[in-house]
């Protein structure tokens, strides 16, 4: 059994919220003290139901305002699969929000209201997907029981989202007619449209093949902590401890440590009191080398055939978290994985209209601002492309006046 | 990250594993919450395949009610031998003598919110920057929305409207003097995995967790372990039960469940088929729809 992520974009009323609670409580995640909890609860859908969508809101503040602020992450699982959600809100002034939820998906469900098919705020979502680079989308078009269940409805939306996608570069895509008020389509299959042949969602997510996010075989391993007990019968150990941001490290394997570029071969490969032939994407593990180099926390160790790209000049795309607007005067804190080091930005290239697409220039950087910028750094990073390996291509932004996480940045090339 | 090969219980471990190692190279003076449950335990062994052969670069801190259950007291003081790390102890009873807070009265009284102050004086005394916990996101509704670096001002306080963003595997650890961090290496784990994790692992837990004979009271419709630091009165009637606990508190607060489960196979059976939540057993949480929230903002774990 493994783990799929997914994040789901969509608003309140395109019933994001009741789309999550059906997944949870026709799966039987609910328990019964929630369940007690939620019918005690004054919100009731206008047939007098439950209303599933409390089960996702929990700050005090979004129940007494019935919208979703945060991202809110709720776990189930069935027979084959766990999995963890995203649930982010859909507005536009929670876009960080979005960003944020969508940086560790591997699945994206955008969510389209049958009655109004797609709108501004669906190529905002998608426009987000692409951006952030997660592979698989499921459209699903909710509500359909208000359309008469209308197959010509579902095409319709259908047609003129593959235009939509074609667009932005997204391939993987499968679309869903549902409706999370009733259930059809989410866990069961629904009754009300035969026309349908395809899965359910629950069906759909338990079985998609999730490897083709971040395929890059490319070995990476940004070191956390050297361990050195310094002990009488431990007196030369000096093991690097980290987790394997991509491709597989293996024994005899030659590594280089980034930024210094000196190179030797690891010895062994360590997980606990267990001795492994080779380490994989996602394992935390620690590497031992041949040679005594000098490496510490910040320092990546990459397999000598397949480099990074080096550079203190990057450009990127930016999106800016912070209330306070983006000062291209002053110096920054970039944290790329282990590594922190200052920063400008140097120049804002364009900024991107996120509801229409289109690109203009600008001197302000504000609030959910979406575009592309010239990152100048410090020191020099040993990165990859945002495009080719999510996790060595992101790095994030820190206000060091208030320590505050400004800017979520995706490298795109290096302008050396 | 393409994660894909790994099976989800190597997962949630390589994060948590990462997680720690981020607190040891983020933080000058951490610490690890340790309170003899379940999630600490597995807390600990995680510590141990982050950092081993090394030394954990940061104590492990009990706060201690003072209304424990002896079995986790025994387990703590046994495991902190095993492993040969430093135990530090912030007690309420010495909170309570010290004026700094007032024990609380009637027959619903507990030591459960008291706590508070004193993890926030243990802080203080000891200047921890980041404090790991045991907390997940599947426990409560607040807590589902909580960072994994959650930022505490110096009086403790969560804001949940001022969290960070908290994007890929990146964790943004900067705080000003006097600020802390509460991390929770397994945010993601839900009670299950935790059970689970704890079988594969073959991990020891404090016999309480197990079924066994008990002298109980009913109190507000659930099970409490009979104990002097109840307020019992006549009204209370006494039985013996078969009884378990699914998570394990300050006595006053942790209701039992009744339960033949004595085997780790049983309990993980009982957990899959329970319809009632973990901490449903909690009365703490039953004071309000936002009461977990609300503790939160106040500083609590």
């Amino acid at each position: 059994m493994n783990i799929l992520k997914f994040f789901t974009a969509g608003s309140v009323d395109d019933g994001k919220s009741t789309l999550i609670g059906r997944l949870l409580y026709d799966t039987d995640s609910i328990l019964a003290d929630q369940l007690e909890a939620l019918q005690s609860s004054n919100r009731k859908n206008d047939d007098g139901t439950i209303d599933l969508a409390i089960l996702t809101d929990g700050l005090r503040a979004e129940r007494e305002q019935g919208i979703t602020i945060d991202v809110a992450y709720k776990y189930f699982q069935t027979a084959k699969r766990k999995f963890i959600i995203a649930d982010t809100p859909g507005h536009i002034q929670y876009t960080r929000n979005m960003v944020t939820g969508a940086s560790t998906a591997n699945l994206a469900i955008i969510l389209i209201d049958a009655r109004n098919g797609v709108v501004e705020q669906t190529i905002r979502h998608s426009y987000l997907v692409s951006l952030l680079g997660i592979k698989h989308i499921v459209v699903a078009i909710n509500k359909m029981d208000m359309m008469d269940y209308s197959e010509t409805v579902f095409t319709a939306i259908k047609e003129k989202y593959k235009a939509l996608a074609q667009n932005l570069g997204l391939k993987e895509v499968t679309y869903i007619p549902v409706s999370a008020l009733k259930g059809d389509n989410i866990v069961q299959p629904s009754t009300n449209m035969d026309w349908y042949e395809g899965e359910s969602l629950l069906h759909f997510l338990e079985q998609v093949d999730t490897d083709l996010q971040d395929k890059t075989t490319k070995a990476r391993m940004p070191v956390q902590w050297v361990i050195r007990p310094q002990t009488d019968e431990l007196h030369d150990y000096r093991g690097y401890a980290g987790r394997v941001l991509s491709g597989t490290f293996k024994v005899n394997d030659k590594v280089t440590a980034l930024p210094a570029g000196t190179s030797s071969t690891i010895s062994k490969i360590e997980f606990f009191e267990n001795e492994l032939e080779q380490a994989l994407a996602g394992q935390s593990v620690i590497i031992h080398l041949k040679d005594n180099i000098d490496i510490s926390r910040g320092d990546t160790l990459v397999n000598s055939s397949a480099l990074p790209i080096e550079s203190k000049l990057i450009e990127a795309d930016l999106c800016w978290m912070d209330t306070r607007a983006l000062d291209t005067s002053i110096m920054y804190i970039i944290q790329h994985n282990s590594k922190t080091t200052k920063c400008k930005i140097n120049e804002i290239l364009h900024k991107v209209d996120i509801n229409t697409l289109e690109k203009h220039t600008a001197d302000e950087f504000k609030l959910n601002d979406i575009g592309r910028v010239i990152v100048k750094t410090a020191d020099a990073l040993a990165f990859d492309l945002y495009g080719d390996n999510r996790a060595n291509g992101s790095a994030i932004l820190i206000d060091s006046r208030t320590n505050l996480t400004v800017g979520a940045l995706m490298f795109r090339a290096s302008v050396e | 990250m393409s994660e894909y090969n790994l099976d989800y219980l190597d997962e949630l471990e390589a994060e948590a594993i990462h997680i720690l190692r981020e607190v040891a190279g983020q933080f000058e003076k951490p610490a690890l919450l340790f309170s003899g449950g379940k999630d600490s335990i597995t807390l600990v062994r995680l510590a141990e395949k982050a950092f081993r052969p090394g030394k954990f670069p940061f104590p492990l801190v009990h706060i201690d009610t003072g209304h424990n259950f002896e079995e986790t007291i025994q387990y703590r003081d046994e495991m902190v031998a095993r492993i040969g790390e430093k135990l530090i102890i912030g007690s309420v009873q010495q909170s309570i003598d010290e004026g700094k807070v007032i024990e609380q009265t009637g027959k619903n009284a507990s030591r459960n919110a008291l706590q508070t102050v004193t993890l926030l004086d243990t802080i203080l005394e000891h200047k921890f920057d980041a404090c790991i916990g045991g907390a997940r996101r599947d426990e409560e509704k607040a807590r589902a929305k909580e960072r994994i670096f959650s930022v505490r001002d110096e009086f403790g306080q969560w804001d949940p409207k001022r969290q960070r963003p908290e994007l890929w595997n990146i964790y943004n650890g900067k705080i000003h003097k006097g600020e802390n961090v509460r991390v929770f290496p397994i945010s993601n784990w839900t009670e299950l995995d935790v059970w689970n994790y704890i079988r594969r692992e073959n991990i020891a837990l404090p016999s309480i967790y197990f079924a066994h004979q008990r002298d109980c009271i009913t109190r507000n419709g659930q099970l409490m372990a009979a104990s002097p630091f109840l307020n019992m009165d006549d009204e209370d009637l006494v039985e013996s039960k078969k009884v378990r606990f699914r998570t394990v508190g300050d006595m006053s607060c942790t209701a039992a469940v009744e339960s033949d489960a004595d085997l780790i196979d049983d309990i993980i059976q009982e957990i899959s088929e329970s319809k009632i939540s973990e901490r449903g057993a909690r009365l703490d949480d039953k004071v309000s729809e936002a009461a977990m929230e609300d503790r939160k903002k106040g500083g609590y774990f």
